[in-house]
């Protein structure tokens, strides 16, 4: 009986081992054709650790490609976006949980049944409206695009809902009114929605490609994924530097992603929880 | 006014007080952009100065008669058709076997998620050159294991669609994975302890308890990963644009090109209709299907 149980066990894990090889393949292919000669990457027999690592392309990407503006209009617009869609879906969460007022189960209900029409439907419009306020080939027209998601409020009234009436109630005898309830018990308290609210915007605003895509046409304001892939279409060939410049655009990520995967892992299980 | 009626008002103005800010952002930036969606696709207009004309319901007729519509709609269904099925019976058997008590968990956990967070562009940059045709190490490994002529892939009519649908599924099962393991976790170990009991193996657990508990998630999976593969776009954009030919071109290729290619806005507005109109049919199965399913855990 015990040993079958190990038997299983060792199924399990070759298993296990086997489909997360296939999964970061890709990833492991990246980095070491990202320090090969561009020559090299495809050399047969090809190999899976590289004679000499190759550094240098890491510099020469740099200086074939603006990557620093890259990197900072896509940092400046992640942030701006991140932020403003943090505080105003907290605002409006407070609202729709915590509040009585005219008109508002309607008003939630369009938040909610918007939530499923996908962009792909409204880009068209959206972008000739855009254009005619002025606000194409600007990094403004995306932030407000980006800022105002009924996803965020929806994710922010789910947890406010959660907090105890009671608490406000407490807090409205002792004399607060509801921007102090708000300010001192209900924001501080909604830690965890935010977090994972701050982090799916950042990765999906910092990943975002289709948006600049139709947006954005001055060099000067390209994101990191537009840019990556102008250098593509540009250097398409020159293997080895393509994939150090996927690299670096994805290091950010990465490293969001190991520091706060919980969140990752809570946010997605509770958008399939709920329905 | 008497001071009850004077508190409801100052109730009702501090509550919008709170809502509108992202109302105001909301209605302008998403909302009217949605509903004049409906609008444009029955006008003819080429995004210039030009005033807009309308023409009924012209645009939907010559979408019937377009066969690059047709084409791109018959693509999506096909791609839709493979990853729908293969990502949920792939995202199922990898949280069932994460859903074990072993070491090494969140690792397992985080390699089948990764790709997920990874950015289109830099995950189809790479996976083009593993799927390069002559040179490529699938096609290496292909030839390895004896078969001569490998497809083509990206290059090829024929395979350019395959080789969308393992990028998606490989980029998008561990998104699904994280659903169903939160799903497990509801199921109570004590109908395995049961099970178990009566002397049912692994298999039967999995058969006869697991996945008719998991009806409702895997409703859901279905649903979710059907709209996704309607509006797919990026994906298919970065890998091979549509092509080659029009063999990968799918319905948000279509739109993409009649609106920001041939300036056709309220041709390319009807065929978002188009989009719209699946993905609410779909939406209201969902609902339907939600009634119907009780949740029985």
């Amino acid at each position: 009986m015990k040993k079958n149980k190990s038997i299983g066990r060792i199924i399990l894990y070759i298993l296990l081992i086997a489909a997360s090889i296939i999964m970061l393949i890709p990833f492991y292919w990246m980095l070491i054709s990202s320090l090969k000669l561009n020559k090299d990457v495809f050399s047969i027999p090809m190999k899976w650790i590289p004679d000499t690592f190759h550094f240098e392309n890491y510099k020469i990407i740099w200086e074939k490609l603006p990557l620093l503006d890259f990197f900072k209009n896509t940092t400046k617009l992640t942030v701006i976006t991140t932020i403003v869609q943090l505080f105003t879906s907290c605002f409006a969460a407070y609202g729709f949980a915590k509040m009585k007022f005219a008109g508002r189960n309607l008003i939630f209900l369009i938040y909610v049944t918007t939530i499923a029409v996908p962009w792909q439907v409204y880009m068209v419009p959206q972008f000739t409206m855009m254009s005619k306020f002025g606000l194409t080939n600007s990094h403004l027209g995306l932030i407000l695009l980006h800022s105002f998601s009924a996803f965020g409020v929806f994710l922010i009234r789910q947890f406010y809902i959660s907090i105890p009436d009671e608490l406000c109630e407490a807090a409205r005898i002792d004399g607060l009114n509801e921007y102090g309830i708000f300010a001192k018990i209900v924001f501080p308290l909604g830690k965890p929605a935010m977090s994972t609210l701050v982090i799916f915007s950042f990765v999906n605003e910092w990943n975002d490609f289709m948006g600049p895509l139709i947006y954005l046409d001055s060099t000067n304001l390209k994101t990191i994924q537009l840019g990556i892939r102008m250098f593509i279409s540009q250097y398409g060939a020159d293997y080895a530097w393509v994939m150090a410049a996927s690299v670096c655009s994805l290091i950010p990520v990465v490293i969001i992603f190991i520091f706060c995967q919980r969140y990752f892992v809570e946010g997605v299980a509770a958008s399939g929880i709920k329905g | 006014m008497t001071s009850k009626q004077k508190r409801k008002v100052k109730n009702n103005l501090v509550g919008y007080s709170f809502v509108l800010p992202n109302l105001i952002g909301y209605s302008i930036f998403i909302l009217l952009p949605v509903i004049f969606s409906f609008v444009l696709s029955v006008m003819e207009w080429d995004g210039s100065r030009n005033p807009m004309v309308f023409v009924g319901l012209d645009n939907f007729k010559h979408l019937l008669e377009d066969s690059t519509f047709r084409i791109s709609f018959v693509n999506t269904i096909k791609y839709a058709v493979f990853t729908v099925p293969i990502t949920v019976v792939a995202a199922l058997l990898l949280a069932v076997l994460l859903n074990t008590k072993i070491k090494g968990i969140s690792f397992f956990r985080t390699a089948f998620f990764f790709p997920y967070i990874a950015s289109l562009v830099a995950v189809g940059a790479v996976w083009n050159m593993l799927f390069q045709p002559d040179y490529g190490p699938i096609n290496n490994f292909l030839r390895f294991i004896g078969i001569a002529n490998p497809p083509r892939w990206v290059v090829s009519t024929k395979w350019a669609m395959a080789a969308v649908i393992i990028v998606s599924i490989w980029k998008y099962m561990g998104y699904y994975m994280v659903v169903y393991l939160a799903a497990l976790q509801g199921i109570s170990p004590t109908l395995y302890e049961a099970a178990s009991i009566d002397g049912a193996n692994g298999w039967k657990k999995l058969r006869y308890i697991t996945i008719p508990l998991l009806t409702p998630t895997t409703f859901f999976v279905m649903i979710m990963l059907t709209i996704q593969c309607f509006k797919v776009f990026d994906l298919i954009y970065v890998m091979t644009g549509g092509g080659p030919g029009r063999s990968t071109n799918v319905l948000v290729n279509f739109i993409y090109d009649s609106a920001f290619v041939k300036f056709k806005f309220g041709y390319a507005s009807a065929a978002a209709v188009v989009l719209f109109a699946i993905v609410l049919v779909v939406t209201l199965i969902q609902f339907r299907g939600e009634k119907k399913f009780v949740k029985y855990m």
